[in-house]
């Protein structure tokens, strides 16, 4: 009977690039900031490395594909370097990897790391995307906002709640995350807007308007994995330990079965579930202490909440307003600004939530630290929400 | 055994424009167009064309009657998207008419439909159909931009439940050339449009019209309704006239469509049919390079033939719009900074298009024959979590009747889109089957979830590097004005 990886594997080393429009480096370049921090934070050696997770979702811009562009960045030498693509929660796929690989004994240090170099496209906003010769023969072409707006429509139908009453809830999303991406160094979004700003943006997709999207970004993050063992054998004595890992993939439920509503991500219900179940945690509304989430959209910020279980059904609104989720509030989500602010180089996206968990966890927080966290999650999207993959990270403090 | 027209239907594009609109827009070098600015013109949306109104049009005419008997179509056009790939097969493909076929397109002039009906008439050869589909282009600040308009016409031809029986029909060739279009050329080049009425319509179309009139064995007198389709206004009346027909020509449906070239007889012929009574006659009259005149008859099952919709509905089907410019962009008249997005590689692998058709273009989900599930696409197995039976099993089962609404949706103003915002959601279909599809025609009703839809064949994308359109089925609002 299989007994999940819940404190079965450590991260002893993080690392994480300057987000933003890095006209100055390429992947290469950025691959290496993270990479180095990461090292360094590890106290390791690049030589005792022994597998690692590449994560890169577009390859018609940034380096192409496989994972030869980070073993020759990083000079990865004759060790399994695997590519990892899940669309946006690949980040969180490369951990996995990561992860696995040490939980199963088969080696002692992996590498995860995950990378995007998104401002070479020439324009804003992601290259529009290929669904393969079948697929592109009759599903429209739609742009990830209007993939995620859709959410909003089934939203409102399924609890009526008025079109203000949702705008105002999905101004107050990225107005928070604005306050936050203020206090992080690297993001790159460092702006305050005020809500009236948020609300009278130009639209994008209806109704999310310019600043209910995230930032796209160039970026890299990275994460060093090893045994809590091996973790204390290097002398580290405050460590962070993964309690859960689940992904869900959708089968094709929500898209062409009349079984879903339109009003939420079926399967951020799905991984969230089983990693709770993983994690053994029971009441996650009071036993997590922080949260990042998938925030392409401020609906999506939305409707997780109801997803992940800390807002009760169609109370999401109320909450957001209330400022439930806000740095000083009772669930912090998104401390670091989030994708909407922190920015959203795909592939390094689902390595920066747990970068920032870790650093929050580990005391590291600087200005936006919070007071003794213990116990944070991570929800990291790919696809659309009914098309799409969630990814659930758990992370704490070994006890 | 008695053969002729068995059924008829109409298609005329949702999208219209005040000639006014156009006029205003001319007045600094020519403002005697503003004597032309009467009513709206009909114009195609960027994602119609011939091969997708007549697609249209068919379905009026074929509504829900059995089509498995149909062993002929004919298309008739001057602007087919191909000049080499059969259109009318593209046509078939969208009705899932029968393998067993003869399509053939016919063109090379507007009275390209009256010619492909006479002949059709003249063969009485099994089931067919006949579909007239146009959308003649007028260069911007011509009198044509003003009059044209664009559209389709459905006839269905059989030996039973005719309504509408052939008397005679004579035809005449003449190099008389009021107009041309080489090809590759985007708009009609026109002669004088006196010399046009003398020495064309005046001098040529008696000619045809007495000598069918001969053959049918009656006088002008007999006639009740003269159709004939004319770029030029008022000539019908001209030529009334001058064949001693003393009633009133066929409404040229000027208001709310425009001339439809090709197509324009047809559309005038079903407009006509509509409300056509048992024993009236009809003079049809097709004219360029020459002249078809066809003798009709009404018979009494006129009375119980009802097209889907029929001209009157699709006139008032109307949404309208304002802008000018929306029109020659959608027509290709200029070309506007679409940004990068607008690059995106839009080739279509002709192996994957061939393999699936019954899904692309016969839009047909597959209906599980072990848990029922209707599903679109159809993958390798059953998308029903509690089925996953093999696909194999799967029967057809078309969506493109089959009644919709709006589950969700949103306005995207970022994907490239020619008629942006992109319209894009999820239809949920009565019978259970959904599946994302983008939204046209929007109109001034908007669109909310819950909304009645209906399908529409369209143009999916454009591949203008490689000069191929692909089709797909597309969501409309089914009341948008």
């Amino acid at each position: 009977m299989a007994t999940g990886i819940k404190d079965k594997v450590a991260i002893i080393g993080m690392g994480c690039s300057r987000f933003g429009e890095r006209w100055d480096a390429g992947t290469d370049t950025l691959l290496a900031e993270a990479f180095d921090e990461a090292l360094t934070d590890a106290g390791i050696e690049r030589r005792q490395i022994e597998a690692a997770w590449f994560g890169s979702c577009v390859d018609r811009v940034n380096v192409g594909n496989s994972a030869i562009p980070a073993s020759t960045a990083l000079r990865l030498d004759g060790i399994p370097v695997s590519r990892m693509e899940n669309m946006c929660a690949t980040g969180t796929e490369t951990l996995r990897g990561a992860t696995y690989a040490v939980a199963s004994g088969a080696v002692d240090f992996a590498l995860a790391i995950g990378a995007e170099k998104l401002k070479d496209t020439g324009y804003g906003g992601l290259p529009p995307a290929y669904k393969g010769t079948f697929n592109d023969l009759w599903l429209p072409l739609g742009s990830a906002p209007a993939g995620f707006a859709q959410l909003a429509s089934g939203y409102r139908s399924r609890h009526g709640v008025s079109r203000d009453d949702l705008k105002r809830a999905l101004a107050h999303v990225s107005w928070k995350s604005h306050q936050n991406g203020v206090l992080s160094p690297k993001a790159h979004l460092r702006k305050a807007v005020s809500m009236q700003q948020i609300l009278d943006a130009p639209m994008i997709a209806d109704p999310l308007g310019l600043f209910d999207c995230c930032g796209v970004s160039d970026g890299a993050a990275a994460a060093i994995v090893t045994t809590p063992e091996i973790a204390r054998s290097l002398g580290k004595r405050d460590f962070v330990t993964i309690k859960a890992i689940q992904l869900s993939i959708s089968s094709g439920i929500e898209s062409s079965t009349a079984m879903w509503d339109g009003s939420h991500v079926r399967n951020t219900r799905n991984a969230s579930g089983r990693a709770y179940a993983e994690a053994g945690i029971t009441d996650p509304a009071r036993q997590l202490d922080l949260i990042e989430v998938h925030d392409c959209f401020s609906i999506t910020e939305l409707v997780t909440m109801e997803d992940l279980g800390v807002s009760a059904e169609g109370r999401a609104v109320t909450d957001v307003l209330d400022g439930r989720y806000d740095r000083d509030g009772a669930l912090p989500c998104q401390v670091d600004g989030g994708l909407k602010c922190f920015g959203h180089p795909i592939g390094a996206s689902g390595l920066r939530m747990a970068y920032e968990i870790y650093n929050q966890l580990l005391g590291r927080a600087g200005e936006r630290q919070l007071k003794d966290p213990s116990l944070g999650l991570t929800h990291n999207l790919g696809g659309v929400p009914y098309l799409g993959i969630a990814a659930i990270s758990v992370l704490g403090l070994h006890n | 055994m008695e053969y002729g027209i068995t059924g008829f239907g109409a298609y005329v594009p949702r999208l219209r424009l005040d000639r006014a609109v156009i006029a205003a827009e001319h007045r600094w070098m020519a403002p005697a167009l503003k004597g032309l600015a009467r009513g709206t013109r009909a114009f195609c949306s960027w994602d119609e064309d011939a091969v997708t109104m007549a697609v249209e049009a068919a379905r009026d005419a074929l509504d829900d009657r059995q089509r498995h008997g149909i062993r002929t179509l004919l298309l008739a056009s001057t602007n087919f998207p191909y000049a080499d790939l059969q259109n009318a097969s593209i046509v078939a493909a969208a009705l899932d008419l029968e393998l067993a076929l003869r399509s053939a397109d016919c063109g090379g002039s507007q009275r390209a439909a009256t010619t492909m009906l006479a002949q059709a008439l003249a063969a009485g050869e099994g089931e067919a159909l006949l579909v007239a589909s146009d959308r003649p282009l007028g260069k911007p600040a011509s009198t044509q931009e003003m009059t044209y308009g664009a559209g389709a016409a459905a006839l269905t031809l059989g030996g039973e439940g005719v309504i509408a029986r052939c008397l005679g029909t004579a035809s005449i060739s003449a190099m008389f050339v009021d107009h041309f279009r080489a090809s590759g050329q985007r708009y009609d080049y026109f002669w004088e449009e006196r010399w046009i009425r003398d020495e064309g319509y005046l001098a040529l179309v008696p000619q045809a019209v007495g000598a069918a009139l001969g053959k049918a064995g009656i006088g002008i007198g007999a006639i009740t309704h003269l159709v004939m389709a004319s770029p030029l206004r008022g000539i019908a009346d001209a030529v009334g006239k001058k064949i001693g027909f003393a009633g009133k020509p066929a409404d040229a449906l000027d208001d709310g469509c425009g001339y439809a070239g090709a197509a324009h007889p047809l559309l005038m012929l079903a407009a006509v049919l509509e409300r056509c009574r048992p024993g009236e006659r009809i003079l049809l009259v097709g004219f360029g390079q020459g002249c078809d005149a066809l003798v009709l008859e009404a018979t009494d099952a006129i009375a119980d033939f009802k097209p889907r919709r029929g001209v009157a509905a699709v006139l008032a089907d109307a949404v309208k719009t304002d802008a000018y410019l929306r029109m020659l962009s959608f027509q290709g008249s200029i070309e506007l900074e679409w940004g990068m997005r607008g690059e995106k590689e839009v080739k279509t692998a002709q192996t994957d298009q061939y393999r699936s058709a019954g899904q692309i273009m016969a839009f047909n989900a597959g209906k599980c024959r072990a848990c029922g599930a209707v599903q679109f696409p159809q993958l390798a197995y059953c998308v029903n979590p509690a089925c996953c039976a093999p696909a194999a099993q799967f029967d057809p089962f078309t969506l493109v009747d089959s009644p919709a609404a709006v589950l969700t949706y949103t306005a995207d103003w970022l994907s490239y889109h020619p008629a942006p915002p992109l319209y894009v959601g999820f239809v949920q279909f009565a019978v259970g089957a959904r599946l994302l599809m983008e939204m046209v025609d929007i109109g001034p009703a908007g669109i909310d979830v819950g909304m009645p839809l209906r399908t529409v064949f369209r143009i999916k994308d454009r591949d203008t590097q490689r000069g191929y359109d692909r089709y797909f089925w597309k969501a409309t609002p089914v009341a948008a004005g």
